[in-house]
């Protein structure tokens, strides 16, 4: 049996940072602000969590400190796009590769290692049946990410800003306010992300171990149209694409070939869904997002 | 003549570029003091150590592979086009330069000639499907290339690890590049003629820009890309050929890594100095502009080589040349610029002059 019960536990148990991060990228796109720099909030929520975790013995605290540090990382963002009008794009790159150079040089000055920290006495996030509690935490943002922005005056307004700012203004609502919110959960987000991938996925800090995630986070928020189901399914595929690769490796595949396949995975679905999108609308876009 | 040279110097700082110069440079300082090191010192070991005698030759050859990947990236940035799957493009240009040089039955010099080419058309094919993948499929170029780049990337560790496999050797490289398949070397350094190749590529690339209608084109479409195009230029076709102009000084980045030394491609040695993002952050300081494109390789391969000489006479970790880099970016980021996102907020004062 390929596909049984177990794939689909691991599948759920990778898709949780994924998850997490992408429902923070979904909330940015919908309040118009476009976040590339998920990757580097998710690297810093990482090494905020394992620091913390292990200078305080205690893995909650970890996650908190991550989720508060994400969250002030993810102020540059904020800053930067909303009250200067800088390039997001742009600074979403910078972002990222600040995020690896600060956490590289913090896990040199702090703990005095290059590559990777691991010790036996880092406490990491105990197993509630059978899953992190911080997958639950992602499986419940989801539905009140759902809630919030399709029932909720402030997804209203959130999403009233994303489409058409010039109108939100009019009827009293500061687009700046929410657009600054708006990065603010998606660094809060990012930062459990990380927590979840340094102290529930594996034990441990590793340069730049965040590889690639939070792109395809950003992958699944085009994916999913930035709907929290429509992102929810998108990791999922992802999810499926790293247990898959998995278990096709304790089949006798080479290593390279199973690091590879969630990233085609995600680039064929993005075409289908792009093609699909297309045939619907009956028009080419120039920028599917 | 007073007035017109304090002019001068109060553009110059109030210039985007030098303010995050400067910017970078005084929180790096302060990085420095707070973990108790002096800030000139070791700037000033960095300065030496990267330009004094013994570290000349280094900071050469690493601005042959950082000037190489920032001209790979500055050509799309010109047209306002992020090309993120470098990493990609060079290993792939590396890996056929390496194949081309073990097995090519030429003579020695041709065959340097013939890897040369078979890294730019590895790197150019592979840039030119992620511009593929936007024109047809409509995937966004800056995830196109990217997640393109990691199969790339896995694909060369595969073949190093498996059929290309030095025998007997336990590092994941291929067997050495016969004798003479090399390029040559100036005197004793590691500096090769790989050098002086990427200078002409970026000679092109400043005549091109300058002298050229293709080179107005681009700078007109990274201006103002409906304007472009109302202009007449063909966007799809002008994405295909730049992505794959990017593409092929990517791969020739990659093909001069393998024939320089260590004279065969080594798992993770042309990705882990992390030319490609450097080569990115000095596209973007320069704005794309081809000489400054050069100052910017420069500045940075100088940061690069000098953090290491920083390390050793003040034990502060190098990676903060990393940081320093960065923090460049993200105050340059901060104002408007290039790409085409910015569209949106470039149209908002026209869509209320409407309205009023």
């Amino acid at each position: 049996m390929f596909f049984d019960s177990d794939l689909l536990m691991s599948a759920l148990r990778a898709l949780t940072p994924i998850l997490l991060a992408a429902l923070g990228g979904a909330v940015c796109e919908r309040a118009g602000v476009f976040n590339i720099g998920l990757e580097g909030m998710m690297l810093m929520g990482c090494f905020t969590a394992v620091a913390t975790s292990w200078f305080t013995g205690s893995p909650w605290l970890g996650v908190l400190a991550a989720a508060l540090a994400a969250a002030a990382y993810s102020l540059i963002l904020a800053v930067g796009t909303v009250t200067l009008r800088g390039d997001a794009v742009v600074l979403g790159v910078a972002m990222n590769l600040l995020a690896v150079g600060l956490t590289s040089f913090l896990l040199r000055t702090i703990f005095g290692v290059q590559g990777t920290f691991d010790d036996p006495s880092l406490a990491g996030l105990p197993l509630v049946g059978g899953f992190s509690p911080l997958a639950y935490l992602a499986w419940a943002a989801v539905a009140v990410a759902a809630l919030m922005l399709s029932r909720h005056v402030w997804g209203l307004r959130l999403r009233g800003v994303g489409e058409a700012p010039e109108a939100a203004a009019t009827l009293g609502v500061s687009p700046a306010r929410y657009k600054y919110a708006a990065v603010l959960v998606s660094g809060v987000l990012c930062g459990l992300a990380g927590a979840q991938l340094a102290l529930g996925n594996v034990t441990l800090f590793s340069e730049n171990m965040t590889a690639g995630r939070g792109w395809i986070a950003v992958v699944a928020v085009m994916l999913g149209r930035a709907l929290p189901f429509g992102v929810l399914l998108a990791a999922l595929l992802f999810g499926v694409a790293e247990a898959a690769g998995f278990r096709l490796q304790g089949l006798g595949l080479p290593q390279q070939a199973t690091d590879a396949a969630p990233y085609v995975v995600t680039l064929g679905a993005l075409f289908l869904s792009t093609a699909q999108r297309r045939r619907r609308t009956g028009r080419t876009t120039g920028v599917a997002s | 003549m007073a007035r017109p040279s304090t002019d001068r110097i109060t553009r110059a700082l109030r210039s985007p570029v030098t303010f995050s110069v400067l910017a970078g440079l005084v929180i790096g300082a302060l990085f420095l003091v707070g973990t108790g090191a002096d800030p000139f010192a070791a700037y000033g070991a960095v300065v030496t150590g990267s330009l004094g005698a013994d570290g000349i030759g280094a900071t050469l050859s690493t601005v042959t592979s950082v000037l190489g990947m920032a001209l790979a990236l500055a050509i799309p940035l010109r047209a306002g086009l992020i090309n993120l799957g470098g990493d990609g493009q060079m290993v792939l240009g590396g890996i056929a330069a390496a194949v081309t040089g073990l097995y090519s039955p030429l003579p020695a010099p041709l065959t340097v000639v013939l890897a040369l080419l078979a890294g730019i058309t590895a790197g150019a094919g592979y840039a030119a499907l992620a511009a593929l993948c936007e024109n047809r499929f409509g995937v966004p170029l800056l995830v196109s290339s990217l997640l393109l780049s990691y199969p790339a990337t896995s694909l060369a560790s595969y073949l190093v690890r498996y059929p290309l496999k030095e025998p007997g050797s336990s590092l994941p490289q291929t067997r050495r590049l016969p004798e003479g398949v090399a390029l040559p070397a100036f005197g004793t350094s590691t500096v090769t003629f790989g050098l002086v190749l990427v200078v002409l590529a970026a000679t092109a690339y400043w005549f091109a820009d300058r002298r050229t209608a293709i080179g107005y084109e681009i700078r007109m479409t990274g201006l103002n890309p409906r304007f472009a195009a109302y202009a007449g230029v063909e966007r799809k076709g002008l994405t295909l050929r730049l992505m794959a102009t990017s593409g092929a000084i990517a791969g020739l980045v990659g093909a001069i890594g393998v024939l320089s030394f260590p004279y065969r491609f080594l798992d993770g040695s042309l990705t882990a100095p992390g030319y490609t993002w450097t080569g990115l952050t000095a596209a973007l300081l320069a704005a794309a502009a081809p000489l400054g494109t050069v100052l910017a390789s420069f500045f940075f391969a100088v940061l690069q080589v000098g953090g290491l000489s920083m390390e050793r006479t003040t034990e502060v970790p190098r990676e903060l040349t990393q940081v320093l880099q960065a923090i460049v970016i993200v105050f340059l980021a901060a104002r408007p610029s290039f790409s085409r996102r910015r569209r949106k907020t470039v149209q908002e004062p026209i869509a209320q002059g409407e309205f009023a």
